[in-house]
């Protein structure tokens, strides 16, 4: 029934209405955990996630890197449950499960068939405050953090080009820290920190419960109150939110690593929902992304990629929910005979180009449109529906905006685009980041193969 | 940012079914031009997917590597009387998503749109013509070209890649899965247009294909719909079996690399489509490696040393003999260590098999699990597809829990016994020296 008033709407116009989702229900506890549910009988599954307020925004320097390690350590046991237990169970049930943590949020979740919900809640409970730091545990899982930063930021010239951009381009603001933490910040972390950061943050007045699946939220929020209602509301710390001292001029970096292909990052100092003071211009950036890299027909793909052929590939990304004010991305990779220079010097033209001519109205529908086919195949995945809800309450959002959405792209006018990209898109508030690749050699073979010489021992 | 694994390499190949989950009910036909249709009606959201697959992989790129894959990202890049731009302005000014991929068995465009008759036909209608009539215009070669050449650039700076690579070429020797399905720096520059527009020809044909569809469409619709997405196909002939690749003997490569981790990949010819060990396999498979840190291999390596972030171990089940292959990565001091605990893991495993326990908690997981592998659109149809593709029953959703439950512990050992023998392990090293 739901489908064919869905369908009815869009014989009418498929880009003139925003997709009528199911209720959400939001409830609070009276330790202060906010429970939001959204239903989705698709098939007999939920997932769970529990999201904290806390993630490498909130750390200091010396100290980066302690959120996502906590993260690490909430697999290795409670009181009740011992190391990897917890896994070890949701598995057994049939589900998967994991974590993830950010500059502004840590989140855990379990996917698994509804009738086990309740007992990913009780785990889940558990671990709000009973985890065990045992040193040995720790000692292990730092060797397994450092292991991680290796592959993704190390021994990675992307990554390692997008560490040392945000480090250099904030000068206050936290998020100049990696979410994985320096590697000398690893080394000198001390079991002691985490047990106090844990009883800092994981506190039920802290953390927001999102499940959406086959449920229902009546039959949730007892599960919830059963689970997490009998744990005390904590005394959870004001985080800090520095102000980042205005920029005046370009910020460059050169990062130099092993690498076989040139590769340029930058980024622009904007503003974002929590942080913005005119509430419009975070939408009028979003369609300034979506313009420039909302797929194969936008500017960068169809100009500098296509059309100059100067680009592998190039992009653009806004994030229009984080705590703090954020950076408006661009990223290139050059194609043989062009540099990386040329590729910063296209992505400005770009953006001169939002500054002085106006965005088209072709441009601006075509946004909206595929905002509005956009929110019909999100709502294919559970998961997604779960994170976005998960992310807003986290950052300090109210969840509802993203029912207002579609509605506020749609009122985005051409004059506002060029607004802000006349605003915020500026040369004093730019940071470059350029991988100039080293030499990486060919693999040098450095045993002959030896065949049959492999035994088990 | 930061998850803790993500070790989903496994793709829907291997998914597990439980008994209380309501499977999905397939419908196939075949098309006037000898299509093969899988398709569920499924009206939840108002949205259709389609899944085209084609035995177009880099299996069959000849003396060419990156023929297959060339061709699959040329697809999108023109399509009858439209160019690159018109084509994406074509499908994006009504939000319709049209992808391609491929890898060594298949290729595939897939497409989403929102099922709305006025929308859904521009999708359908632009979908015949990109597998129908692809341009191939010059300017799209060579852009395209220099794409894949700086993706190759960029594969190359990966250690892990490196690994893989090497793997694949000592394990399969002169077979067609030997080379890398992205081409190489020496075979890009030599593809022309006659070539690709050879393997087109000779490849995106109707009875080469499998069309899955998923989503808000009655059985009437879906069937004009496959109609219309073959009609301007050739019938052709489906792609020929491919060989059996020749076991190798075991032995160790090493590589040095500019890197602060050393990677690790052991393994070996593991299984193929349809072969009778798949089961006590898979499962098996689970235990030793499967599901990462609930496995024995994630115990050992990661849990109880702090050796690897990453450690996982999988059969890649294709047309020919997939490998079976044990993944890790550690800093470079420690990878002797590390390739001596994984090496150890796998010959007790092959020798004892698993506990009765822990055998039993993966059929727990595997068969409890089901519901997730088939809980929305975009995983019905990856899974149909390739339920299609590699000629599985259709009755393959509905028996699979069975098919799980039944495998018992002497079936594991002697599955593994028979069929893993760590003397034949190649194992792959690459890495920097130690700090």
């Amino acid at each position: 029934m739901f489908s064919r008033l869905l369908s009815a709407l869009f014989a009418l116009a498929f880009a003139a209405t925003s997709f009528a989702e199911p209720a959400v229900h939001e409830f609070m506890l009276d330790n202060g955990m906010k429970v939001i549910v959204k239903e989705d009988h698709r098939a007999p599954v939920a997932v769970s996630q529990v999201w904290y307020k806390i993630g490498s925004s909130y750390e200091e320097a010396g100290r980066t890197g302690l959120s996502h390690l906590l993260e690490h350590m909430m697999f290795k046991g409670t009181k009740a449950h011992g190391p990897g237990e917890f896994s070890r169970i949701v598995a057994e049930l049939g589900g998967s499960e994991n974590a993830f943590t950010s500059r502004d949020y840590t989140a855990y979740f379990e996917t698994l068939s509804v009738q086990h919900l309740d007992r990913a809640l009780e785990l889940e409970a558990d671990r709000m405050r009973n985890v065990v730091f045992d040193e040995k545990e720790f000692r292990k899982e730092l060797a397994v953090v450092m292991e991680e930063r290796r592959m993704r930021t190390d021994d990675s010239p992307s990554g390692l080009t997008y560490e040392q951009l945000m480090a250099v381009a904030w000068r206050a603001s936290p998020y100049q820290n990696p979410v994985i933490g320096w590697m000398d910040d690893l080394r000198n972390m001390k079991i002691e920190a985490l047990q106090r950061w844990y009883d800092f943050w994981y506190q039920p007045n802290n953390a927001t419960l999102v499940v959406v699946g086959d449920v229902d939220p009546q039959q949730v929020l007892a599960l919830a109150k059963k689970h997490f209602g009998p744990i005390p509301a904590g005394k959870v710390p004001t985080p800090r939110r520095p102000v980042e001292p205005e920029q005046r001029g370009i910020t460059r970096v050169t990062v130099k690593a092993p690498a076989k292909q040139p590769y340029v990052l930058m980024g622009y100092k904007v503003p974002n929902l929590a942080s913005a003071t005119e509430d419009w211009e975070p939408y009028a950036l979003t369609v300034a992304a979506a313009v420039l890299d909302g797929g194969a027909s936008a500017r960068l793909a169809r100009d500098l990629v296509r059309g100059r052929k100067i680009a592998a590939s190039a992009g653009a990304q806004y994030d229009l929910y984080s705590r703090l004010p954020g950076l408006f991305l661009f990223d290139g990779t050059p194609t043989e005979g062009h540099t990386a220079a040329e590729i910063e010097q296209a992505l400005r033209d770009e953006v001169k180009r939002l500054q002085q001519t106006l965005v088209s109205k072709q441009e601006l529908e075509r946004v909206v449109t595929q905002a509005v086919a956009a929110k019909v195949y999100q709502a294919d995945s559970i998961f997604y529906q779960a994170m976005e809800i998960g992310i807003l309450e986290t950052v300090g959002l109210d969840w509802r905006l993203l029912e207002r959405e579609i509605e506020r792209l749609r009122a985005v006018t051409p004059e506002q685009v060029q607004a802000v990209a006349r605003k915020y898109l500026i040369d004093d508030y730019l940071t470059v980041a350029t991988l100039v690749p080293q030499p990486t050699d060919k693999p040098v073979r450095t045993t002959p193969v030896t065949r049959g010489a492999i035994h088990g021992k | 940012m930061a998850n803790r694994i993500k070790t989903f390499l496994l793709l829907l190949c291997l998914l597990p079914l439980a008994v209380t989950a309501a499977t999905p009910k397939l419908q196939s036909w075949t098309t006037r031009h000898g299509a093969k249709v899988v398709f569920v009606e499924t009206h939840a959201l108002p949205m259709l997917d389609v899944r085209v697959v084609f035995d177009a992989g880099s299996a069959r790129d000849g003396n060419l590597p990156g023929l297959a894959a060339f061709v699959s990202s040329l697809l999108t890049e023109g399509a009858g009387e439209w160019d690159a731009d018109a084509l994406a302005v074509r499908l994006e000014d009504r939000g319709i998503d049209l992808g391609t991929g491929s890898a060594r068995d298949m290729a595939w465009v897939s497409l989403r749109t929102l099922s709305e008759e006025a929308v859904r036909s521009v999708a359908i209608d632009t979908l015949a013509e990109v597998l129908a009539r692809p341009r191939f215009d010059d300017e799209a070669i060579e852009r395209v070209r220099s794409q894949m050449l700086v993706a190759r650039r960029i594969a190359l700076q990966k250690p892990g890649t490196v690994a893989s690579e090497r793997f694949f070429r000592t394990l399969y020797s002169d077979h067609p899965y030997a080379h890398p399905s992205g081409g190489t720096e020496q075979s890009l520059p030599k593809i022309d247009k006659a070539r690709l527009r050879d393997f087109h020809r000779k490849y995106y044909v109707a009875a080469n294909a499998v069309v899955a569809l998923v989503g808000d469409v009655d059985r009437a619709t879906a069937e004009q719909i496959a109609e219309r997405i073959t009609a301007a196909l050739p019938r052709g002939r489906h792609a020929p079996p491919l060989p059996v690749p020749d076991p190798v003997p075991g032995g160790e490569l090493r590589l040095s690399f500019p890197s602060s981790q050393t990677h690790i990949l052991i393994g070996q010819l593991g299984l193929r489509r349809g072969d009778p060990d798949y089961f006590p396999l898979y499962v098996g498979n689970h235990v030793l490696g499967g599901s990462s840190l609930v496995s024995i291999l994630g115990e050992e390596v990661r849990n109880k040393r702090g050796l690897s972030y990453s450690v996982y171990s999988y059969f890649s089940p294709m047309r020919a003999t997939g490998p079976f292959l044990m993944v890790a990565q550690t800093k470079n001091g420690k990878a002797g260590e590390t390739l001596e605990v994984m090496r150890d893991t796998l010959q007790h495993f092959v020798q004892d098999g698993p506990s009765q326990a822990l055998l039993d908690a993966a059929k727990k997981n595997l068969i409890g699990g089901f519901p997730l592998q088939i809980s929305n659109n975009r995983k019905i149809v990856q899974y149909i597809a390739m339920i299609g593709f590699y000629d599985l029953p259709l009755d393959w959703l509905d028996t699979l829990p069975d098919k799980i439950a039944a495998v018992t512990l002497a079936d594991v050992r002697d599955a593994f016994l028979r069929r893993i023998d760590p003397a034949r392990n190649i194992a792959v090293i690459v890495g920097g020296k130690p700090e």
